[in-house]
């Protein structure tokens, strides 16, 4: 099957600036979606509000665009009344992890069965820039113009802590590692986050000089190394991707059905 | 009514009469005092093959009922101001998104914290108004417990026809006083179950798109039909669209559906209204009261007559109006600075009949607290 037999044709061009991640995000989840061999109408999608959010009108799912933060709450209710279907929420990080912080990680505790994935590009881009709690601590936004004063989540250590029983790492650079981690993270019983750096040249990138949308994906190449590698070996201050958590334990929606 | 005779408290009446419209899924959070009404679903609900989750917040409780609507099961949440206040913008999105759904608001003293354990009516204009933007919502409310269990089955039947939240605002003391009800055999109260969509798989189906009589059929999530849903103004699939005509044709659907049928939703009860010449308009607990002291008074011969409102949204203007055309004076008894009592001067035809007797000190307003009213409105000293 083609990539474009996933996609709602009728209603692109799509809203994303030009060299933003999210597209290679929505592509890659489709191919991961298209090697499981899941079939369309078990999917769902569900999403809050932003730029990565509008990803659920492009996709051929059983789509559900909601209210700000709150995708992960819908999903908990999308997932209880079908437990069979496959549950993914497309999330940004101001989306998933400010507002939405809350259900992020009750969802994560309770290691209900839904596939998070975060869209990372360190900004609020839809409303223009500001900076969200992935920005790391001095780079700029509009509501950061010297800096901002706030630190950044550790999006992992935060999941691990929550008790996520997968969680993830990966780059819009590195396209087929997030495939494959996305085909890992789906099929992983529980609660499963994907922490996906992807780049805003139009804020993040403008705001803090980082160049064209090739150039940020290039620090995402030169920044990260593989975890357990010898370039991370080498040099430790790079940040790890990979898969740093993969645990079995009970899912919510089984122990639900065991109540009976 | 025939069926099994119990004795029930106010949020046991709400349990029984979800159950029997059909209930399979429950997310809620505590509060005070509406809890027994989550912690009875936490075991009845698996008993019979549904779900009950106890979500973080009330924000995430009306998100999830609203999620598991859409893959096609009845679905319910309880709560009390503070809560209520919690979930007004996800209440938003149920009615732009047209997502069958019931939100029980057991009313307590407010604004804030206000007083947790006692009675108020001050939620009134918040379940018509408390989500932004213009639009239209079916309130319902009931007084004495056989008629909360019959509330609850109306909430649903009209949540499934129009798609849409309904709002069961009760109050604290109805919602914990014990009376007796009586649950009929199933088939007995009537039960509308979701309309499904009857467009074959593989055809072009219209999520957003009307029939002749106004119902949108459904199809589940999960099922043939892949659609989007948003709380974007939108076009019939589901899509947003910014198009002005878009925009005004959905508002005007939207608010339409509720306010052209106001009449034929109006839920009221009567008592001794025909020679009356006093008519005393209540809902909810205060209903009580007012009832107690119309029969107490019609012994000593006064006319004196109680319209009881059960459905306040869509203000039931026109029957408002009617029964109160031709009384000497009308008098609204509820809980709160007026809430009712300003739709019903807008309503009638000589507002300056039309007097308030009211409390809002978290207690229950009793028959002398509306006699003292009453004996000043007629002059007749306090």
């Amino acid at each position: 099957m083609a990539l474009k037999d996933s996609l709602r044709q009728r209603f692109f061009p799509h809203i994303w600036c030009p060299g933003c991640g999210h597209g290679i995000v929505m592509a890659n989840m489709v191919r991961a979606i298209e090697n499981l061999k899941l079939k369309k109408n078990e999917i769902v999608l569900v999403s809050g509000i932003g730029c990565s959010s509008r990803i659920t009108g492009y996709l051929d799912f059983h789509t559900l665009h909601t209210i700000h933060g709150r995708a992960l709450a819908f999903a908990t209710g999308v997932k209880m009344g079908r437990p069979d279907l496959t549950v993914i929420a497309p999330m940004g990080d101001g989306d998933a992890l400010a507002i939405g912080g809350n259900h992020f990680i009750h969802a994560a505790r309770r290691n209900i069965d839904l596939t998070a994935i975060i869209m990372n590009n360190s900004i609020y881009g839809m409303t223009g820039g500001q900076y969200s709690p992935m920005t790391p601590f001095g780079m700029r936004a509009t509501t950061a113009t010297c800096g901002t004063i706030d630190h950044d989540f550790d999006l992992v250590e935060l999941a691990r802590g929550a008790g996520a029983s997968f969680v993830a790492r990966t780059t819009t650079y590195h396209a087929k590692e997030m495939i494959e981690i996305f085909m890992k993270a789906i099929k992983h019983k529980g609660f499963s986050v994907v922490d996906v750096f992807s780049q805003c040249p139009t804020y993040y990138g403008r705001k803090n000089e980082l160049g064209s949308a090739v150039d940020m994906m290039n620090s995402y190449k030169q920044g990260t190394a593989l975890r357990g590698s010898k370039r991370k070996e080498e040099n430790p201050e790079l940040i790890e991707r990979g898969i740093f958590v993969e645990e079995e334990r009970p899912e919510y929606t089984a122990s639900c059905n065991s109540l009976g | 009514m025939q069926g099994k005779v119990m004795f029930l408290q106010g949020n046991e009446a709400v349990v029984e009469g979800a159950l029997y419209a059909g209930l399979k899924f429950y997310a809620g959070y505590p509060i005070t005092p509406s809890s027994e009404v989550m912690e009875i679903l936490s075991e009845r609900l698996p008993q019979i093959g549904g779900k009950f989750i106890q979500m973080e917040d009330e924000i995430a409780s009306m998100c999830a009922i609203i999620g598991a609507s859409l893959t096609g099961l009845k679905v319910m949440t309880a709560t009390s101001g503070p809560g209520f206040s919690l979930m007004q913008e996800a209440i938003g999105y149920a009615v732009m998104a047209e997502i069958p759904s019931v939100v029980v608001n057991v009313q307590r003293g407010g604004p804030s914290t206000g007083l947790p354990t006692s009675v108020a009516q001050g939620d009134v204009l918040q379940a018509r108004w408390g989500t932004h933007g213009e639009h239209s919502i079916i309130t319902l409310t009931a007084s004495k417990l056989q008629d909360v269990f019959i509330m609850t089955i109306e909430a649903f039947n009209l949540a499934e026809t129009f798609r849409t939240p309904v709002i069961l605002l009760l109050d604290e003391v109805v919602a914990h006083m014990r009376e007796k009800v009586v649950i009929p055999e199933p088939g007995v109260v009537e039960v509308v179950e979701r309309l499904q969509t009857s467009v074959p798989e593989g055809t072009d189906y219209h999520p957003y798109l009307a029939r002749e009589d106004g119902r949108l059929p459904m199809s589940d999530f999960g099922g043939k039909h892949r659609y989007n849903v948003t709380g974007l103004f939108h076009d019939m699939w589901g899509f947003p669209s910014s198009d002005p005509r878009v925009a005004y044709d959905l508002l005007h659907h939207l608010v339409d559906k509720v306010e052209n049928r106001a009449d034929s939703m109006a839920r009221y009860r009567e008592y001794f209204t025909e020679d009356a010449d006093v008519l005393l308009i209540s809902y909810g607990s205060s209903a009580r009261s007012a009832q107690h002291l119309v029969e107490m008074r019609r012994e000593r011969g006064a006319k004196l007559g109680l319209l009881e409102l059960q459905s306040l949204w869509p203000f039931p203007r026109e029957t408002v109006r009617e029964k109160c055309e031709g009384r000497s004076h009308v008098l609204v008894v509820e809980m709160n600075m007026g809430q009712i009592c300003q739709e019903v001067r807008k309503a009638v035809s000589h507002p300056e009949k039309v007097f308030l007797a009211n409390r809002f000190d978290g207690v229950l307003i009793s028959h002398e607290d509306i006699s003292k009213v009453l004996n000043m409105i007629q002059g007749k000293g306090v």
